[in-house]
């Protein structure tokens, strides 16, 4: 089963990408994304944060569902995510001081991400879409990973783009979050190439 | 935090639709404006849901606004959200199924819809009840017209229809306009890629750049970099790059 778990990887990464194609966390996307350092900071956090955020949530869901409390999985995870990101922030301030110097001043910032809270509910909604592949708790973290790479990538192609688009010329009503959502919209269109591959490779 | 001076209902209404537009001026609940403005009744769908939530969170807010201690405001507005938003995703999916199947993830994503932590966190933790129910019901007509505006442009020109679906959503027989036909004998087809997601930030980039030619001269801003009303966005966007360096 070693082909899925490289199926989720494509697919996080290329064909369905979060943030180009499912459209999770854009507001980062546009907001962090004009140097290249903080891109790739904020990206390391977020995968750091999904990766948690999932390994939490996905035994919990399971104890939800026992009880037959599933429709509290919203407000719950909610709450899980923001207290997990509060925890983390405190442990590695305390204890891990150089992970804390690159990742800290991103984390609360995460906690109303759509994309951690996305992807952890994708994950639930995984379990019956690929029931055929019997989707489970290491399939989960793989999708988390790599919708957590995905995001690092467009970020960081998305802003070598930005440090090009400052000095060019653009006409002056297209300045500022117009023309970079225009420059978005062509790198989206870019990934739109990757269309077909997971099939094309036999994977799924 | 409380400041119950008088405010006028009429302006709390109406400054949502065009000079705060949430979507358009004030930047903030990009993803699911992006997302789920495929077609019209999709978007105007999310909008209604997110204008309950809106409207419903803003109230409870309000009412609750001096028994809410200000430092662990923003973890007990998340709740008050989250059961909100729970409501509305049962009625979804008791009464209009299509549209919880349209709309996926989105829908339980309204918790973390920048809009509605925004509105708490500017307006209903400081005002009153009913003002703040005004509010949260301009602000979500606002995010509603925009949605109905990115959805009118890409539905049209990308699948050549308009409001098609609509009797999946509030019954009847009308499905809808579908200009297909018309199209063919124009030797023309639709844009599919205005309805994929390169279109999505295709359009809602020119019509920023609509909105902010129509703002200029009239002594309003332009419209700020994603984030700039958002709640989180002290340690977010610009402030969180300017601390990086």
């Amino acid at each position: 089963m070693i082909k899925f778990y490289i199926a989720l990887l494509v697919m996080g990464v290329l064909t369905q990408n979060f943030v180009l194609s499912r459209f999770l966390g854009i507001c980062p996307f546009l907001g962090v994304s004009k140097k290249l350092n903080t891109a790739v900071g904020m990206s390391a956090a977020v995968i750091f944060v999904m990766l948690l955020a999932t390994a939490a949530t996905y035994p919990l869901n399971i104890l939800l569902e026992k009880n037959g409390l599933g429709y509290l999985q919203t407000i719950v995870f909610i709450l899980v995510i923001a207290a997990l990101v509060q925890m983390v922030e405190i442990v590695l301030k305390k204890y891990v001081k150089s992970l804390y110097k690159a990742l800290g001043i991103y984390l609360p910032l995460i906690t109303t991400n759509c994309a951690v809270l996305g992807v952890v509910i994708l994950n639930i909604d995984n379990i019956s879409n690929y029931a055929a592949y019997s989707f489970g708790f290491g399939h989960a973290m793989m999708n988390s990973f790599a919708a957590g790479a995905g995001f690092m990538l467009a970020m960081v192609l998305f802003a070598g783009v930005r440090s090009r688009l400052e000095t060019a010329d653009v006409p002056k009503f297209l300045q500022g979050l117009p023309i970079t959502l225009i420059s978005a919209s062509i790198v989206s269109m870019s990934f739109l190439g990757f269309g077909g591959l997971v099939e094309g490779l036999g994977l799924l | 935090m409380a400041n119950d001076k008088k405010p006028n209902l009429g302006h709390e209404l109406t400054k949502g639709f065009l000079k705060e537009n949430p979507v358009l001026r004030l930047v903030l609940g990009t993803c699911p404006t992006l997302a789920t403005s495929t077609s019209v009744v999709n978007g105007v769908g999310m909008g209604i849901a997110a204008t309950l939530v809106l409207i419903c969170s803003n109230m409870a807010i309000s009412a609750l606004r001096r028994v809410i201690p200000s430092k662990a405001r923003i973890p007990a507005y998340i709740v008050i959200i989250a059961s909100f938003v729970t409501v509305v995703q049962m009625l979804v999916k008791a009464f209009v199924p299509a549209l919880d199947e349209s709309l996926g993830v989105f829908l339980p994503l309204i918790v973390v819809n920048c809009i509605i932590l925004g509105r708490a966190e500017a307006f209903a933790g400081k005002n009153p009840v009913l003002a703040s129910g005004v509010d949260g019901l301009g602000m979500g007509i606002g995010f509603t017209a925009a949605l109905f505006c990115m959805g009118t442009v890409r539905e049209i020109l990308g699948a050549g229809t308009f409001l098609s679906g609509i009797d999946t959503m509030i019954g009847g027989s009308f499905t809808g306009f579908d200009f297909t036909g018309v199209l063919e004998k124009l030797h023309l087809a639709p844009m599919t890629i205005f309805i994929l997601p390169a279109g999505g930030f295709f359009v809602f980039g020119i019509l920023m750049a609509v909105a902010n030619r129509l703002a200029e001269g009239k002594g309003l801003k332009k419209a700020e970099n994603a984030c700039a009303g958002c709640p989180m966005a002290a340690s977010c966007g610009r402030k969180t790059e300017e601390k990086a360096q």
